[in-house]
């Protein structure tokens, strides 16, 4: 111990650092700051500390290279000892770490502490934001399977749309004209190399005015920040009635983001690691890409701008969104900082929670794809069949055969993109249905060039037969006063 | 007055230096279309497209690298017509570049993705795609297909293919 303490000394004399660390973890805090709201800034370090580490350990077996890397990902889910684990650590922090970003964000606007003198502190942590998004998705591509290889032609797709720069910008995105080899090294270029020293820059100024301009104290209400007079306000606060970092509040921190690693290590053991899914090889079709869960709104919001908008919003979205985050403490430097007197801040909170949280949950679902094996492996529903005419239940084998089942569900079961069919046959009449199969229109396709007439009567007769008991079809009133109205309605079942 | 000497010296210096950084780093742009783009490409004999169906074809990337992998090799499809006229058709949807599928039952290539549609031809039937899939230059020679490839079409960069078509018209 004595040893340890001479160490110390001897080290302190040439260093000199003991006296301002000291100074740093005993700094004072208003007493109220000690709180556990105030810890996901901590946590989200400490994320950040997980995934450095286990990104090293994965980079002493992961192959950058377009060729490899998926063999070298299964080589550490399947031959080294616990290379499962460690990738699962990698991926799970990924996604507490974006997690653990946005809370400490939402915990900050909620509480003011973007405002005057913090500004600098907020647009520092939005650049955060930023580069842990960008290293969920760079680390994405790493993963370097199915889904990464489509999704870099989607960000290829994305980038192409913007005026002029386009295609350059598609080739210095993806190291050439097309996916290969040069579009893997240069992610792992960036999710190794560059983006890490971005974060870690903007971690260390983060920190640094944390520590200039201390913690932001408890917000009360009726409390205005004013530029002329909160620096006095806050060093009385901290000064009279402050308590010293170290331990006051450290210890809440400390706990929080002992509970996160364990909540990591949890997931990557009950969960295991992400993927790989399919290997990169585009020649194999058969695959429905996806994004990992902190895109999955993105992926879903393009599946409902109408395309003409499209372009348009995938270029301006982003921008006014980031300058509108930067911009903030300027909009709203001064006034209430507690959230009870903020209605419209905590009305924004909840709004842009429904809507991510949304999108994200048709993202998961995607009702909006076509099921691509639904005409193959969901069968006709035997009540849909029984009592039909031969010519119904040959519309119904047409019905399967053209893949109507992949957009068109029949008793829950099928596609979701157009409206399900179980009582189509009370919403159009026989000539309706006749129209809109061979016409399209209302986004559906035309299949008049693909039925033949004997195969379009025949699923016009399987449809007509789809509608719920004791109701009866829809019917052309004009052509029950022509033809008797015996004639033309077809009898409830 | 010397600190400004020095100051204006690593200057002139570091303006020198970054020209063949910048130019090492837009490279992937500079390089332009080597001349591997230039080449006809065969997609195999015409016995493997029948008349009147649209099948697989894959092709090499005409310029690779050795660690492409199985990234190289790239898929697409070709359409016989009438045993005359051929069409080929990337494999990437308009909207945001998945891999389509073609139904040959209800003469429909599917996306996976968002869900765009298109006919046989090639023109969009529906959902999100704002034009039709992309169409490879092609030619038919010795009883084989070829085509002009090695570049990931876009929907912001239309001629990304050689001497693309501008896809058919909408039905």
């Amino acid at each position: 111990m004595r040893l340890i303490g001479r160490l110390g000394s001897w080290l302190d004399a040439r260093l000199q650092l003991g006296k301002p660390i000291r100074e740093t973890a005993e700094h004072a805090v208003p007493r109220d700051s000690a709180s556990w709201f105030y810890v996901f800034g901590s946590a989200a370090l400490t994320a950040f500390g997980l995934q450095l580490v286990t990104g090293i350990l994965l980079a002493t077996v992961y192959v950058p290279s377009a060729g490899e890397a998926w063999n070298s990902l299964q080589v550490l889910n399947h031959d080294i000892a616990l290379g499962w684990f460690i990738r699962g650590l990698h991926g799970w922090g990924s996604n507490f770490m974006v997690a653990i970003v946005l809370i400490h964000m939402v915990q900050v606007f909620l509480f003011g502490a973007y405002k005057y003198p913090r500004e600098l502190t907020w647009m520092l942590g939005v650049m955060l934001l930023l580069v842990t998004l960008g290293m969920a998705f760079t680390g994405q591509v790493l993963r370097f399977d199915q889904d990464a290889y489509w999704g870099l032609g989607i960000g290829a797709s994305i980038v192409s749309r913007v005026p002029f720069a386009g295609p350059w910008l598609v080739n210095l995105l993806l190291g050439g004209p097309i996916i290969a080899g040069a579009t893997l090294s240069r992610f792992f270029a960036m999710h190794v190399f560059l983006i890490p020293g971005l974060l870690i820059g903007f971690v260390c100024l983060h920190v640094l005015l944390v520590l200039k301009l201390g913690v932001n104290e408890w917000p009360v209400p009726g409390r205005i920040v004013r530029r002329a007079t909160y620096l006095q306000e806050y060093h009385q606060l901290t000064h009279t009635k402050g308590v010293p970092f170290v331990p006051y509040a450290v210890w809440k921190d400390i706990l929080f983001s002992g509970f996160v690693l364990l909540s990591i290590a949890a997931c990557a053991v009950f969960f295991g690691p992400f993927g790989p899914g399919g290997p990169p090889d585009p020649t194999i079709i058969q695959t429905a890409p996806r994004p990992d869960f902190f895109f999955l709104w993105i992926y879903a919001v393009l599946a409902f701008l109408p395309p003409a908008a499209e372009t348009p919003l995938l270029l301006t979205a982003p921008v006014v969104g980031i300058a509108l985050l930067l911009l903030l403490p300027f909009i709203a430097g001064e006034g209430e900082k507690s959230w009870k007197r903020r209605p419209i801040a905590v009305f924004i909170v909840l709004l842009t929670a429904v809507t991510l949280g949304s999108f994200t949950q048709l993202g998961l679902h995607t009702p909006w794809s076509p099921v691509m094996d639904a005409w193959s492996s969901m069968p006709i529903p035997r009540a849909y069949l029984h009592g039909r005419t031969a010519l119904e239940r040959r519309g119904a084998i047409v019905f399967q055969e053209k893949q109507c089942r992949n957009c068109h569900s029949l008793d829950g079961q099928g596609g979701k993109r157009g409206p399900a069919l179980d009582q189509v046959a009370l919403r159009l009449t026989g000539d309706q249905l006749v129209r809109q199969i061979i016409q399209g229109g209302g986004n559906m396709p035309a299949y008049g060039k693909n039925l033949s007439p004997a195969e379009a009567t025949a699923v016009v007769a399987f449809l007509h037969t789809l509608y719920p008991e004791g109701q009866a079809p829809a019917r052309d009133a004009a052509q029950d006063l022509a033809l008797g109205a015996d004639q033309a309605r077809t009898p409830p079942r | 007055m010397l600190v400004k000497i020095g100051v204006f010296f690593n200057f002139v210096v570091g303006a020198i230096l970054a020209v063949p950084i910048v130019r090492y780093l837009m490279s992937p742009v500079a390089r332009g279309r080597a001349g591997g783009y230039l080449d006809w490409l065969s997609l195999g004999g015409l016995d493997q497209f029948p008349a009147g169906q649209t099948r697989l074809a894959t092709y090499r990337n005409p310029v690779r690298n050795g660690w492409d992998g199985e990234t190289a090799d790239i898929p697409c499809w070709v359409r016989n017509v009438d045993g005359q006229s051929f069409q080929v058709f990337a494999i990437n949807c308009a909207h945001l570049g998945c891999p389509v599928r073609w139904f040959p039952e209800s003469n429909l290539f599917m996306c996976p993705c968002h869900g765009g549609v298109y006919y046989q031809d090639g023109s969009q039937a529906s959902g999100p795609p704002p034009r039709g899939l992309f169409q490879y230059s092609h030619k038919v020679e010795d009883g084989k297909i070829f085509i002009r490839a090695g570049e990931t079409p876009t929907t912001g960069s239309p001629t990304a293919l050689l001497k693309v078509g501008k896809g058919p018209s909408c039905g």
